[in-house]
């Protein structure tokens, strides 16, 4: 398309016009929250999972903490930092340090600062909760309220994450923005829930003969409580908590806003409007193929053989899909390289020498 | 009563009489204030606080590894101008604007002003900001500064005089419009007797200024597209420009958001290059175009100036327009009024000598310790000589500087600025206080009824500066 025309095509869209850039953050913000979120959810149904098994020695501590570590990666960070995995120190980097770019902390900084780049582009409520929440957390007071009281803390960060919800399909409107900000929620959703199966595959896997006792049905009754999704279970299933159950409700059904099919639904309504808004033709359509083939292997995949063919395999997966349609969308609307400000300035000399 | 033990001194007190009792036209906020006990009077000024710091009105202090934020300090006693005062001060500031603007725009074309010798033509040539490149470009409507915030202060008898002009990229009015909902929400029985001019419609006149001045070959339908160009999030005045492009509901910009191409200027969206045709831009001229002006700065836009000569985009102010802000051009403002206008003007300047001229520059250094020196091209504060609270060494350093480059420096005898009753965390105390309006030029000239006053929270200071320990209060313009 030539210029011209890109320019005919782009001042139709006047009104809802929005810079790559404000894009990009307002994607960012969304997915640092929601992983947040997340974590916040992870680390609290972790600390409480422990009260269950009375007194633990530190080994068995190690050996809880360690998968939890894992799933983000960063366990190579965490021991640079620390001796040894145990509550305190396992939290607390889960938690509070900077040095760990999924911890609380780094994410709800990274949300606000994301968010305070597109101040003039989102509702005052919603930068104020953002606000709140990285004042909360980084302030002089918080270790405190912690130590009060670890789980109202947690708490307390997940309501940031629901009030920000709340307000943002309140008062945002229904424009191209909206579309980057559930993308990128739906999308960190579903690479999360990927992560916490991925750690219970981890607990699960040295000890099959558990399969079934109390305390196998204490991990996955927190794998739920971590997916918000106990409730929710309990009501499609009217069942004791099953593995196989648990593992097919979080993956596959299709009404529970943080399964991962929903989560995919929703993630492809969403690609569909972004680049119906691009008059760019040149954008590949091969990753929306490609995300599109996996949409359909969700639906029809079974637990029983994804036992059978390797759940860790199939969670891998699901994660290298869900950050390949991520990067395409992210490269082709929300980034664009860094001009090469010398030969622009070279450029532009000409263009002015030729016109004289 | 809270104002039992005030003491006005010496000095002219914006709220009381030299008797102690309220002017006329603070008698609502004095009535109000005498209603209030110390503690209710602390937890107003914290609920008010609490609000900016949630609603992110901070800036970042710059040397702290941390990030840490604060907010400007904001003292909640309005400072009051009566509709009569304000009558004489929206009209001399429209005068001033109105002079001013006529001096760019011959500067640049024909330079009569020079010819006539009304000033000597070496002190505009070789002015800081004065760009030669731009000579004989002509800018749409004439207009060359679309926004301009000028500080006035107030002597010893009361009488408003102009300490400077802000022509190039005046900041404040975020903290001015911000300021009156900070008040209004925490302390709304303050507002109820008085009848105060509303300031919230400073947004939407500052769009249809910068519409109004759609470039010459704009000829889209509908509106011109406006956007706000930042330096960045991590500018300290990025929140003022955030706020700003909020309620304008224009896209606020960065240079690499920007590109030019057949000498028009472009935005990369999501629906690919949209076309831009007005900017108001908060980066300096230095730093616009690094094909032009520096060449390091990574905040510009390369090609923007062969797109604002080819009259494919308007930049709000004008490039050039530093060069009033020059203090020794500012010097010739009086004149200006009278040579472009035949009238006298409505709100004088602060006495000056110019270190340039002989005469003037024996006086100075004779009375380094008695004068206030200034540069020609610094703000905030800074690049400043107090000489009565000098120490020896800074008065031998600034003589020193005087005489090395004489064209850089003026003397001004110290105003006592008027102070105002200021929270001290437990009694009202007089600090000093100015006063920076904001002025619109667009299809005609327009005052903001009210602006930022700015105070010197130290004891005793005349620095009103944000940088250097000062304060600001909500500003009323009473309608009658």
């Amino acid at each position: 398309m030539s210029t011209n025309a890109r320019e005919e095509v782009a001042r139709h869209k006047q009104a809802n016009v929005m810079l790559s850039r404000v894009a990009g953050s307002l994607y960012w913000m969304s997915r640092y929250l929601e992983r947040a979120e997340n974590q916040a959810r992870l680390i609290d149904v972790n600390l409480q999972i422990l009260l269950d098994f009375g007194h633990v020695g530190a080994e068995t501590l190690k050996a809880h903490w360690l998968p939890v570590l894992r799933s983000s990666g960063d366990e190579e960070q965490f021991f640079k930092l620390y001796e040894t995995a145990d509550n305190e120190s396992a939290t607390d980097f889960l938690t509070f340090r900077l040095e760990n770019p999924n911890s609380l902390i780094s994410c709800i900084s990274n949300a606000r600062e994301n968010a305070r780049q597109v101040r003039d582009q989102i509702s005052s409520e919603m930068w104020e909760v953002l606000n709140d929440a990285y004042h909360f957390i980084q302030g002089a007071d918080a270790k405190k309220i912690w130590n009060e009281g670890a789980s109202a803390f947690y708490d307390q960060i997940k309501r940031y994450s629901h009030l920000f919800q709340g307000i943002t399909v309140s008062t945002f409107s229904r424009v191209e923005g909206f579309e980057f900000i559930q993308f990128g929620k739906y999308l960190e959703r579903a690479d999360q829930i990927t992560r916490l199966l991925d750690i219970k595959y981890h607990i699960l896997l040295p000890k099959a003969s558990d399969v079934g006792g109390a305390v196998d049905t204490a991990q996955w009754h927190a794998v739920l409580r971590s997916a918000s999704a106990v409730e929710a279970y309990r009501r499609y299933y009217v069942a004791d908590i099953l593995f196989k159950k648990v593992v097919e409700f979080l993956l596959f059904d299709e009404s529970f806003p943080r399964s991962l099919k929903f989560c995919c639904v929703q993630m492809e309504d969403f690609i569909e409007l972004i680049t119906d808004t691009s008059v760019e033709s040149s954008i590949s359509t091969e990753p929306r193929k490609r995300f599109e083939a996996f949409l359909s292997r969700l639906s029809k995949v079974t637990v029983d053989e994804l036992f059978n063919s390797g759940m860790h395999q199939f969670l891998d997966t699901a994660q290298v899909e869900i950050a390949a349609i991520g990067a395409h969308l992210y490269t082709n609307f929300m980034y664009h390289p860094p001009v090469d400000i010398q030969a622009e300035i070279r450029f532009q000399q000409q263009q002015e020498q030729q016109q004289q | 009563m809270l104002f039992d033990n005030y003491q006005t001194e010496d000095f002219f007190d914006e709220m009381f009489t030299a008797d102690g009792t309220p002017r006329p036209h603070y008698q609502g906020v004095s009535d109000a204030l005498n209603g209030v006990n110390a503690k209710e009077f602390c937890d107003k000024q914290n609920a008010v606080e609490n609000a900016f710091m949630r609603g992110g009105v901070t800036f970042t202090v710059y040397n702290d590894s941390q990030g840490t934020e604060r907010i400007f300090p904001f003292d909640c006693v309005p400072r009051v101008i009566s509709a009569e005062e304000w009558d004489v001060v929206e009209k001399g500031l429209i005068q001033r604007l109105t002079a001013l603007n006529m001096f760019l725009h011959d500067i640049y074309h024909e330079q009569k002003i020079l010819k006539d010798r009304v000033i000597p033509p070496q002190y505009v040539l070789s002015a800081k900001h004065f760009r030669r490149e731009f000579m004989n470009c002509s800018v749409p409507k004439d207009i060359y500064a679309h926004i301009c915030g000028t500080d006035l202060i107030r002597d010893r008898d009361g009488n408003y005089l102009v300490l400077e002009d802000n022509l190039r990229c005046p900041s404040g009015a975020s903290y001015m419009l911000e300021n009156r909902n900070a008040l209004k929400r925490t302390f709304p029985e303050l507002f109820q007797a008085s009848g105060v001019h509303p300031i919230n419609e400073y947004a939407a006149k500052l769009l249809k200024v910068l519409q109004y001045c759609a470039p010459v070959k704009f000829a889209g339908d509908g509106a011109p597209n406006a956007v706000l160009l930042t330096p960045g999030v991590f500018n300290s005045a990025y929140f003022e420009h955030a706020f700003l492009a909020r309620q304008m509901g224009v896209p606020i910009v960065e240079g690499r958001d920007l590109v030019v191409r057949d000498f028009k200027v472009f935005m990369r969206t999501t629906a690919g290059l949209v076309k831009v045709d007005v900017i108001y831009r908060r980066i300096d001229d230095d730093f616009l175009d690094p094909s032009v002006f520096r060449d390091d700065s990574l905040l510009g836009v390369p090609g923007l100036v062969n797109a604002y000569r080819a009259g494919n985009v308007s930049i709000a102010n004008s490039i050039g327009t530093g060069v009033a802000d020059d203090k020794v051009v500012y010097y010739f403002v009086p004149k200006m009024i009278k040579y472009y206008l035949g009238e006298d003007p409505i709100l004088p300047n602060v006495d000056t000598y110019l270190a340039s001229e002989p005469s003037d520059c024996s006086h100075i250094l004779a009375n380094l310790d008695k004068l206030v020196v200034k540069s020609a091209n610094e703000a905030g504060g800074y690049g400043m000589l107090m000489g009565p609270w000098a120490s020896k060494a800074e008065i031998e350093e600034f003589r020193k500087m005087i005489e090395e480059n004489p064209r850089n420096f003026i003397g001004q005898n110290p105003i006592s600025l008027s102070r105002h009753p200021t929270w001290t965390g437990d009694q009202f105390e007089g600090r000093h206080i100015d006063l920076r309006p904001y002025i619109l030029y667009g299809e005609k000239i327009v005052v903001t009824p009210g602006g930022l006053t700015r105070v010197a929270l130290r004891k005793g200071s005349l620095v009103v500066n944000s940088s250097q320990g000062g304060g600001s209060k909500d500003t009323w313009v009473l309608k009658q």
